[in-house]
């Protein structure tokens, strides 16, 4: 069994909800995103304390007619290409709310 | 498109202002030549008041937020009006002297989150740069600051402003700016007074220089492509707007008035009597603007260079009609294609005062101000 996954915005990003579509700049590198409307429940949903499962069981498959594997499949694949840019942080544990740039983890502990 | 340009295109569509220009004081540490403000504190907005309108903007959809003035550290609640806005997840711009900021100053701005910071400097030599600022050390100031910033991982983009007196120094700034591994950015736009005072404008660059800019491959990438006369219109461009002032960008001034643009001062509100939304969506000043096309402009309707001029409203505007010709873009795409405007053609057919080349007409300053900028520039 995956070992389960808690996610947290970093605080190092510019976001904002333009039209039913999250805009998100990573200060880091500058990378821009837009996170079509189940990216953007994810992307509301990462608190650091609710499991990945967890937000894509309650959230993702309520919301949206989506199967639950496709659904847990994409979510990986969104939080390990968004984890990449330091926009999402990601844990084996829940995380605490990330203060400034500064505590980013480092790229091994993404 | 790229990602940007199609978010920009959404937020036109639903018309959401995305980007705001926040000057949060005049007063400035310096006294630049060709500055457009006066100093003075009129009555800025409280930390209070900032930070309220700040949590509007973040309500009406604002992504893009450029902080500046006047110097935006002669305040003292810079850093809590940088914190509360990256706490609402503004993608934040600050432009700035640097004459202020320390290693202490570098680290705060890293450690909240600011995406860049623009810093202006008019010439690599002491001489010239301290002559336009009329502080003396501020050259020196403000690379030091440049090296604090860099250290701490910010990206720093050099604004080198061109006018006749540091022309000659721009391959000075740029070498700088690659010495310092900071962007650089030239922009030859010498604005008049917000008051209407027009005598900053006989500091521009002449139009010779004008097109030796143009024709820089390290400037403007493919020189042919660049300069390459203008297509013909077709629908889309007579249809088409000047720019994104009113449309998907507003400028607020530290008193709370709201213009189109900095360089727009149409006041169309103020965030101190009404909301920002309110502002955004009601202004009568802003529908006007949004209003116009590039098919209801009078005399560039009919010019060759509808579709690629860069004509500013805002200095249209400034030069008695936001419908009319930015004499300085008439220049500029004079420069850059040899082809006169349609403005630059009837003028000269009605055989009025004033040669071909209007942006000299413009300039009413004392020519003794621009002859010692020019003796700077050669010392």
């Amino acid at each position: 069994m995956t070992a389960e996954r808690y996610i947290a915005r970093s605080s190092a990003i510019a976001a904002r909800m333009l039209g039913g579509e999250m805009m998100v700049m990573s200060a880091a590198d500058s990378t821009f995103f837009t996170l079509n409307e189940v990216a953007s429940t994810i992307w509301q949903a990462a608190d650091g304390r609710t499991p990945l499962s967890e937000i894509v069981a309650g959230k993702v498959c309520e919301e949206f007619d989506v199967d639950r594997e496709q659904a847990q499949r994409g979510a990986d694949r969104f939080v390990d290409e968004l984890s990449q840019h330091g926009i999402l942080l990601v844990s084996d544990q829940p995380l605490m709310e990330t203060g400034e740039t500064d505590s980013l983890p480092s790229s091994e502990s993404r | 498109m790229s990602l940007l340009a199609e978010m920009n295109q959404k937020a036109l569509n639903l018309g959401l202002p995305i980007s705001v220009h926040l000057d949060i004081t005049y007063r400035c540490n310096e006294r630049c030549v060709h500055c457009y403000l006066d100093h003075d504190d009129h009555g800025e907005m409280t930390t209070a008041e900032i930070t309220g309108v700040l949590e509007q903007l973040a309500e009406a959809g604002v992504f893009f937020l450029s902080l500046s003035g006047g110097e935006v550290l002669m305040r003292r609640d810079f850093f809590e009006i940088v914190e509360r806005a990256r706490q609402l997840l503004f993608n934040v711009k600050v432009k700035t002297n640097g004459v202020m900021i320390h290693e202490k100053e570098a680290a705060r701005l890293r450690r909240l989150g600011v995406e860049q910071i623009q810093i202006s400097v008019y010439s690599h030599r002491m001489e010239v740069h301290d002559a336009i600022t009329k502080l003396p050390g501020s050259l020196k100031r403000t690379i030091r600051a440049i090296r604090f910033l860099k250290s701490k991982g910010l990206k720093v983009t050099i604004a080198n402003v061109l006018m006749a007196g540091n022309f000659s120094d721009q391959p000075g700034v740029i070498a700088l700016a690659r010495e310092l591994g900071v962007a650089y950015t030239l922009d030859p736009t010498i604005t008049p007074k917000m008051d209407g005072d027009t005598s900053t404008v006989a500091l521009r660059i002449p139009g010779s220089d004008l097109k030796q800019v143009f024709n820089n491959q390290e400037l403007v990438g493919n020189v042919e492509e660049f300069c390459a006369p203008p297509p013909a219109p077709d629908e889309d461009i007579m249809d088409g707007f000047p720019c994104s002032a009113g449309h998907t960008a507003c400028y607020i001034s530290p008193y709370g008035d709201v213009f189109p643009c900095v360089q727009f001062p149409l006041p169309s509100g103020n965030v101190r009597r009404q909301k920002f939304l309110d502002i955004w969506r009601n202004s009568a000043q802003l529908k006007e603007v949004r209003s116009i096309r590039a098919r209801n402009l009078p005399t560039c309707s009919t010019c060759a260079h509808v579709g690629t001029c860069t004509r500013c409203p805002g200095l249209a505007y400034m030069e008695g009609n936001m419908r009319g010709p930015s004499t300085a873009d008439c220049e500029k795409s004079f420069q850059r294609t040899g082809i006169p405007s349609a403005n630059m053609l009837a003028r000269t057919r009605v055989g009025s005062a004033g040669p071909l080349i209007q942006i000299q007409t413009l300039a009413n300053s004392s020519p003794i101000t621009l002859f010692k900028m020019r003796r700077v520039n050669c010392e």
